[in-house]
């Protein structure tokens, strides 16, 4: 224990005085929190609208307003000519585009079909979609607003109503849904690169050869040499998870005990990685990027932090069950956004105590065989 | 830690082999070295003596063979050989990021240490290495010769019996050198056993004993005196001349003359026989309108004895 507590006084000293560690494991995660909390949004808010009002009746007024008082678009201009609608669009000023038909007010009150039109600059799908979702959903309640009770309607579809209530984000922002997958994400880069960069460091300067030549065992060593990165990144995530608090409003349903114990599991598998890369790569670049690609792309890309798994070709689908953050995206979104119990979430921790267990046993196997 | 009292061999190393894939590094390699010893050992690069080293101080396992390091056998107990054994390599690993004091502190932790030792132990690495005064210097802004003294305080901070030094001048300056060897005839006195490994010949003149290992087998062993009665029978003539190459030509020529080699601005010819005096080679050289400016019989030097060895073993010097 004494030798351990060597390890881990001399790991945590160079840290400190190391100004590149302490960006990697400081700044980063900072930059990240405010990058992704602030910018990195899916929610889509001050569309620029142009409107097209060519009946100016009560009618086709209110539907203009209830447009603009959504919240998600924001009036740009008002116009009547196809070739103004047209240079606005290409000019990026107008991102939609509301064409009210002429006798759209007395259509609506003779309880006739009456069409309004929507475009839709497509250039981004991903917006387009929201956009078009937006404008369905606000067109579908005005004109049931507008539409004289009298009408007999057309179609027994129409009696059904749908109330949606969306639980645990119920305004379904993105930024809640996204925190967690910061936390994997910041725990990979400081837990995976920063642990192998240290071992491999060591190397490269010969510092190790010298520990290897003394009576420390292996377990020691690693012990030591580890625990600093766990405890620095498990107050990083603490922190990220206060910050996101008070910053975004993040709620904190579940437990703290079992989030700890599912932050805990992460970042011990994720030294693990750390560990094995560090015994493959013999300089801190191959390390690096043995780390990009091991853990913090697989991270982003396949973990359903923030591209979603049923979204993905049947091939990546199979490729995410491998990847830890997975898990540990599920077990953390429940605990803070559902409040789910430990019990409620054995799969994801089993898979995390797995795969912490199967980097410790690898690394420490290949350690182990590099002494003979 | 001192050695059992019955122990009269500090290393002992019996046909020791390792192989790497199909690369042979040391081959069957026996020798002794005895307490208190200054142990140097030669060779060029690649001859297999950092792999010696390693499977010495218990880093890795010998193919075939054995070796006792302090009276254990390295293969049974390398952990037990590390707790009797400092290393210091050519690299003197300190950690640049932290000062002398902290550096002292943590090899002190790994060799398990008790604080009361410690306490006694860095003063006397301090003293040592020059440092007193300078405990909170980043290990990074001190000098060559510091660090290395300094690498080698914390070598030496659990009191071993048998010191492994690895190149341990590379790259540090003269005066810092004869500063380093002479804290090792030091430790030598207090009856440390010292096993050496140097390219710089001079250095390998301090050894007691030396052994030169070439291709990862023993060439020579013995003391530098005797390893240099390989030239008995064969004297060495020194020539100064500004016209080396020519003059080799020339000698390289003559029936009397074994071999020749390019020593500086020097050259060395090795005669066949003692009968043949300098004088009259130099005579013939000038006769033959070379400019010979000096011709002088000379003692031969360490790095005569390891030309020598390593072309009768059919390699070339690296």
């Amino acid at each position: 224990m004494r030798k351990a507590l060597a390890v881990y006084r001399k790991e945590l000293r160079q840290i400190l005085r190391d100004r590149r560690t302490l960006l990697i494991l400081v700044f980063i995660p900072a930059l990240f929190l405010l990058l992704y909390g602030y910018a990195l949004n899916f929610d889509i808010r001050h569309i620029a609208l142009a409107v097209d009002d060519r009946d100016s009746s009560p009618q086709s007024r209110s539907v203009v307003s209830a447009f603009v008082n959504s919240g998600y678009f924001d009036l740009v201009a008002s116009t009547h000519s196809p070739d103004e609608i047209e240079r606005l669009v290409n000019l990026n000023r107008a991102r939609a585009v509301l064409v009210i038909p002429e006798g759209f007010g007395r259509d609506l009150s003779s309880g006739l079909l009456t069409p309004v039109q929507v475009i839709i600059d497509g250039d981004n799908a991903n917006t387009a979609t929201t956009v078009l979702g937006y404008a369905s959903n606000l067109l579908r309640t005005v004109g049931a607003e507008l539409s004289p009770a009298t009408v007999v309607r057309p179609s027994p579809l129409s009696l059904l109503k749908v109330e949606p209530r969306i639980w645990y984000n119920p305004e379904l922002r993105s930024t809640l849904f996204l925190v967690p997958g910061l936390i994997a994400y910041i725990g990979m880069i400081t837990a995976v690169a920063s642990t192998a960069l240290s071992i491999v460091r060591e190397k490269e300067s010969g510092t190790m050869e010298q520990i290897r030549m003394a009576p420390i065992d292996t377990f020691s060593f690693i012990l030591g040499k580890t625990l600093p990165y766990f405890l620095i990144s498990l107050s990083s995530s603490a922190l990220i998870i206060l910050a996101s608090m008070v910053l975004f409003g993040l709620p904190m349903r579940g437990n703290w005990l079992a989030l700890l114990l599912a932050v805990s599991l992460f970042l011990v598998g994720a030294l693990g990685t750390g560990l094995l890369i560090s015994t493959v790569a013999d300089s801190q670049q191959v390390a690096f990027q043995m780390a990009l690609l091991i853990s913090l792309l697989p991270t982003i890309m396949l973990s359903g932090f923030i591209f979603p798994i049923s979204g993905m070709p049947a091939f990546l689908q199979a490729v995410t069950y491998v990847v830890p953050a997975r898990y540990f995206l599920v077990a953390l979104r429940g605990i803070v956004l559902k409040g789910s119990e430990v019990s409620h979430l054995t799969v994801p921790l089993l898979a995390l105590t797995a795969y912490a267990l199967a980097m410790l046993g690898l690394s420490s196997l290949r350690l182990s065989r590099e002494r003979a | 830690m001192a050695l059992p009292p019955d122990v009269t061999h500090a290393i002992e190393v019996r046909n020791l082999s390792r192989r790497f894939g199909a690369f042979l590094a040391v081959d069957r390699l026996s020798f002794d070295v005895r307490r208190g010893e200054i142990f140097g050992f030669l060779g060029s690069n690649g001859a297999g003596k950092s792999t010696t080293i390693r499977m010495l101080c218990g880093l890795l396992r010998p193919t075939s063979g054995s070796a006792s390091v302090g009276g254990i056998d390295v293969s049974a107990d390398p952990e037990g050989v590390k707790q009797r054994i400092g290393y210091m390599s050519q690299r003197f690993s300190l950690y640049e990021l932290l000062t002398v004091d902290q550096n002292i502190n943590f090899f002190g932790g790994v060799y398990g240490l008790t604080s009361e030792r410690l306490a006694a132990r860095r003063r006397f690495v301090l003293e040592m290495a020059g440092l007193t005064g300078r405990e909170q210097t980043l290990a990074r802004d001190l000098a060559g010769g510091w660090r290395q003294r300094l690498a080698l305080g914390c070598a030496i901070l659990h009191e071993p019996a048998i010191l492994f030094l690895d190149e341990p001048t590379g790259g540090v300056d003269p005066l810092s050198r004869r500063q380093f060897w002479r804290l090792i005839d030091v430790l030598s006195q207090e009856g440390v056993t010292v096993l050496v490994t140097t390219h710089y010949l001079d250095e390998a003149e301090r050894c007691h004993r030396v052994a030169l290992i070439h291709a990862g087998r023993l060439a020579t062993l013995g003391t530098t005196a005797e390893v240099k009665q390989i030239f008995q029978g064969r004297p060495i003539v020194e020539l100064r001349t500004p016209e080396a190459v020519a003059v080799m030509r020339a000698l390289d020529e003559m029936p009397e003359v074994e071999k020749t080699s390019l020593f500086g601005t020097a050259v060395h010819a090795v005669l066949r026989s003692d009968t043949t005096p300098a004088a009259a080679l130099g005579a013939r050289l000038a006769g033959l309108g070379l400019t010979v400016d000096d011709v002088a019989e000379v003692v031969p030097s360490l790095e005569d004895v390891f030309l020598d060895v390593v072309e009768k073993a059919g390699g070339a010097a690296v």
